[in-house]
């Protein structure tokens, strides 16, 4: 006997929401063992790009551009910002390639007309770039350190932590509106978001403090969230500040996350809707 | 409780016709004239009744994986309405979803995990347990004459015959009472063919599910249809059994010499190889819609 009503009975938060997304979870991390060559080829072109950016800060102080403390804080400076950007980018390629994945495999229509709303599949998406990039970027923090003589002891790991989960949100919520891209343009869309993130890396001082850049360039400094993020990050491990001395920066993170993420999964269903209209929601090639 | 299992009530699609923006270059304003709007649904209406398969032929290109893309909720129809249970799939769509599953002439998977693995992912995205998945799989493949060794090895070492097996699998794992099967057959080997059909035809007697198959394989529809629509050029030109159709067009010959081919041939005016050459011009379109 057919019960139609009893299939389409919400279930419990435990049996529904949390374990629809953990199979997102459960997918990537599937996929990410499956594509451990390329993970091993990230992780390199990490520890490299970590290494020969903080090179630079010892090079500053061979040709006697900085002195011994300048270089050394420089070292740490630059440390902070190459291992902060890899774990954004790593958050932010996770979540934007969430169609571009699907297209890949030729999954897309399969994984779209499952019955699972978009919101708990982005937010599964999410916790799995989260994840997947805390792992990385330790990794590359751990193969990279040894390589430098900083100084950590003044650093609050606690106020760090807090600061890189509130910000995952933010990022997230940036991560699931350039995802919208490959949605909107098949074909470009995935380009166009790799374009946006080589803007947030301009703008957010991930190598330099955002005051050296043009007063008009400086504006998209203030509307990125990775900016406050590398300056909590900075503060509390070169300047040992705490939660509470961090809680205007806090405090902005929450904001970007309050508006990204609810409006990051808005902007994605009005698309995907505008997909389903214009018949977009297919596998290329 | 509905009896109708699903319902196209004068369905109407568009592909093209949007901004172009070729179309700013000064001796392309007038366009090639390809790229205007394409009517690939023309007030396609039918009815499934609970528990049948529905057959759906046409050439490639003749709408039926259109229509099957309404069903499935992944495409929205741009007049017309199309009901699951008596739910309208676009404004019950979180609700439809949980009624139905699907088979693609292309398998779909992700290719470099396992079989296990994309059935596992699938399977919890439709609410199963991974225990409830593990308890159904075996008996499923066994059915499909699919060897549980080959289910742990990445889909891509898979041969198509085996991996639409998968797909087919994927789709009755989750219990559907409407499963829509688009061209699932095609590309198959004679002996993966049967085991599908025969694998579709025993779901349905076991499970009470409704099946819209859509195929431009004549014999394949003949054996496992219970009511058949033509489609051609996005139109329902007839409708009805097997029998009905062949009597439709007997005009005096003994029925059991006429083929479902030729009922295509005298129903449509032209042979399903002729259709087909519409299905060129429409790629255009979607190509740059």
């Amino acid at each position: 006997m057919l019960n139609t009503e009893a299939r389409t009975a919400q279930p419990g938060l435990l049996g529904g929401p949390i374990g629809l997304g953990y199979a997102f979870v459960e997918r990537q991390t599937n996929l990410w063992k499956r594509y451990w060559a390329w993970e091993l080829v990230w992780l390199v072109y990490g520890v490299v790009n970590t290494l020969a950016i903080t090179f630079i800060a010892e090079e500053a102080e061979n040709a006697g551009i900085a002195g011994a403390d300048g270089a050394a804080g420089l070292v740490l400076f630059l440390l902070l910002g190459t291992l902060v950007w890899a774990y954004l980018s790593a958050v932010l390629d996770d979540i934007s390639l969430v169609i571009t994945w699907e297209r890949w495999e030729g999954t897309i229509e399969h994984t779209l007309m499952a019955p699972v709303s978009r919101a708990v599949h982005l937010i599964g998406m999410s916790v799995f770039g989260v994840l997947h990039a805390i792992v990385r970027t330790l990794l590359i923090f751990a193969f990279a350190i040894p390589f430098f003589s900083v100084e950590l002891g003044q650093a609050d790991w606690f106020a760090a932590a807090v600061v890189i989960a509130v910000g995952s949100v933010s990022v997230a919520g940036l991560g699931i509106l350039t995802g919208v891209l490959p949605l909107l343009y098949p074909e470009r869309g995935t380009q166009m978001s790799f374009m946006l993130q080589a803007v947030v890396l301009l703008v957010s001082g991930v190598y330099y403090s955002v005051d050296v850049l043009p007063d008009w360039l400086r504006v998209f400094a203030y509307i990125s969230p990775a900016t406050y993020i590398l300056d909590g990050i900075r503060g509390a491990i070169i300047d040992g500040r705490g939660v509470a001395d961090l809680w205007d920066t806090l405090l902005a993170l929450v904001a970007f996350g309050a508006v990204l993420v609810p409006g990051g999964i808005a902007v994605f269903a009005v698309a995907e809707r505008w997909a389903r209209k214009t018949g977009q929601l297919k596998r290329q090639g | 409780m509905a009896t109708l299992a699903a319902q196209a009530i004068g369905l109407n699609k568009y592909f093209g016709g949007g901004f172009d923006y070729r179309r700013l270059v000064p001796w392309r304003r007038n366009g090639d004239g390809k790229h205007g709007p394409f009517q690939v649904l023309h007030d396609v209406s039918f009815e499934i009744r609970r528990g049948e398969i529905f057959g759906l032929l046409g050439a490639n290109g003749s709408g039926k994986s259109t229509l099957v893309r309404i069903m499935s909720t992944l495409l929205l129809p741009d007049s017309g309405e199309a009901r699951i249970f008596g739910m309208d799939v676009v404004e019950h769509s979180a609700q439809v979803r949980a009624l139905i599953n699907r088979v693609s002439a292309d398998p779909s998977f992700f290719r470099n995990m396992s079989a296990v693995e994309n059935l596992l992912f699938f399977g919890r995205v439709y609410g199963l347990s991974p225990a409830e998945i593990r308890q159904r799989l075996p008996g499923i493949l066994e059915r499909l004459g699919f060897e549980w060794e080959r289910a742990l090895e990445p889909m891509s070492h898979l041969s198509r015959g085996q991996q639409q097996k998968i797909a087919v699998a994927r789709s009755f794992l989750t219990s559907p009472v409407l499963m829509l099967l688009d061209e699932p057959t095609t590309g198959l080997d004679p002996r993966s063919k049967r085991d599908v059909q025969a694998f579709v035809r025993q779901a349905r007697a076991e499970h009470d599910s409704t099946i819209l198959l859509t195929t431009h394989d004549m014999e394949e529809a003949e054996l496992l249809c219970d009511r058949i629509a033509f489609i051609a050029g996005g139109r329902i030109v007839a409708e009805g059994t097997p029998l009905e159709l062949r009597e439709r067009v007997a005009r005096g010959r003994p029925v059991a010499e006429i083929t479902m081919e030729m009922v295509f041939m005298e129903l449509t005016g032209k042979s399903i190889e002729e259709d087909e050459e519409r299905d060129q011009e429409r790629e255009e379109v979607m190509t740059h819609a």
